[in-house]
């Protein structure tokens, strides 16, 4: 990202702190995990890992190779998205780094971070329903308008859009699996038929995109762009169903958890 | 073996064949028609929406019901009360089911991709649709025979 008005303070600045932040956030997270080990349970390796790919995804998305092709390649902007919106925010969702916070600050802190988790904000929000249409709607505006030639002559557009899609991803995934701290849960038949739209959507849009490429994107870019949005989103999408359908079909038996069935030696 | 039966054993061991059936179906299209043979295409441009919309929701639908259907079987295999027959009947009728909606109302109705492009394309929807109804009727006998062994 550095053909935008490189060099004037606040965007270098900006540049420094994608490639500076993703440390200070992998460090910390580590060092959390070391500290309340003492303290709890300990604290899954896994998720550490996760941490890792999700930091990593969501840096590769606005730093390195993929972000500076993207600015001319819609292939690679496609990449970029996946990357940042979709695999970031899932991995980072595994990785339950509001748990290990909770866990880390005092408790004094905690009850302040679980009131605000408990608000009522939070709670529309994270409503598989506002979820989705924040994450898709969103995407839907970016690319059937003119906000995405928009977004490459502003920076500071830039750096909004980019912010939303991961946030909306992020909070989407949220909505869907219960691996995060999550007070406000909705039934699997909600979660299963929002979902199943969600994905109908993400993969119309792709085909959309395949046909109508967006302003300043040539045919086969777009066509490209298109179906990577398409097969990738279908091969993070599933992740998230596998898990969905493992919390609730999996996990303790649905049918022996209700208690309604009989034992029978034959 | 001990059998972990519930009342709701009968319905679940058929909607997991039906849905794991749609599934199936829906990953031969794409595997042999979309990626094999490149009969299918992507998106051919001449689809209205409705026909975009159809297919999108059907495509999300049926990669959602091959996992929600391997999550039930193994729930069932896990009680031990897998009805195999009963199950693969189901499996057949959603394949077929699947299959005559796939080539009546989005190939034809909603003008969706065609089976082939440049040929003539009656005769493969006819073998399309004609085996989806095989499948649809066998589906249904095998369903309807285990039930009557069932009931006696």
């Amino acid at each position: 990202m550095h053909n935008h008005e490189a060099g004037s303070g606040i965007y270098s600045f900006l540049d420094l702190l994608s490639y500076a932040l993703p440390m200070v956030f992998t460090v910390g997270y580590i060092v959390m995990v070391y500290r309340t080990n003492k303290r709890y349970k300990k604290w899954p390796g896994t998720r550490i890992v996760f941490w890792v790919i999700g930091v990593l995804s969501v840096t590769f998305a606005i730093a390195g190779p993929i972000a500076e092709q993207a600015h001319s390649s819609f292939t690679a902007h496609m990449m970029a998205h996946l990357l940042l919106g979709m695999l970031g925010p899932l991995f980072i969702v595994l990785s339950a780094p509001m748990k290990l916070l909770l866990r880390s600050v005092p408790i004094v802190s905690g009850r302040l971070i679980s009131k605000g988790l408990k608000s009522s904000y939070l709670q529309w929000i994270t409503h598989p329903i506002l979820a989705s249409v924040l994450n898709f709607g969103g995407l839907w505006i970016l690319y059937t308008t003119d906000l995405y030639s928009m977004m490459h002559s502003s920076y500071l557009l830039y750096v909004l859009v980019h912010i939303h899609v991961f946030f909306a991803g992020y909070v989407f995934t949220l909505s869907m699996i219960y691996i995060e701290v999550t007070p406000h849960r909705t039934s699997f038949r909600l979660r299963a038929v929002v979902l199943i739209l969600a994905m109908a959507s993400h993969g119309i849009l792709s085909k959309w995109i395949y046909a109508n490429p967006p302003a300043g994107v040539d045919s086969t870019d777009a066509q490209r762009g298109g179906m990577l949005m398409y097969y990738g989103g279908d091969a993070i999408d599933v992740i998230i169903v596998i898990i969905l359908c493992y919390q609730y079909f999996g996990g303790r038996n649905r049918l022996s958890a209700k208690k309604n069935y009989s034992v029978m030696e034959v | 073996m001990e059998k972990r039966k519930s009342s709701q054993d009968g319905p679940f061991n058929v909607w997991s064949g039906f849905l794991f059936g749609v599934g199936l179906v829906a990953f031969i299209d794409e595997a042999v028609f979309h990626q094999l043979l490149h009969w299918h295409h992507f998106y051919d441009k001449s689809t209205p929406s409705i026909g975009l919309v159809s297919d999108g929701i059907f495509h999300a639908f049926s990669w959602f019901a091959t996992v929600a259907a391997l999550f039930m079987l193994a729930d069932l295999r896990k009680r031990n009360v897998w009805d195999r027959g009963r199950w693969i009947g189901a499996l057949i009728l959603g394949t077929g089911v699947f299959q005559l909606y796939d080539g009546i109302i989005q190939h034809k109705l909603l003008r969706l991709h065609q089976i082939r492009y440049g040929v003539d394309i009656i005769p493969y929807d006819i073998v399309w649709n004609v085996s989806a109804g095989f499948m649809i009727i066998i589906g249904l006998i095998i369903l309807g025979r285990k039930r009557s062994t069932q009931s006696k």
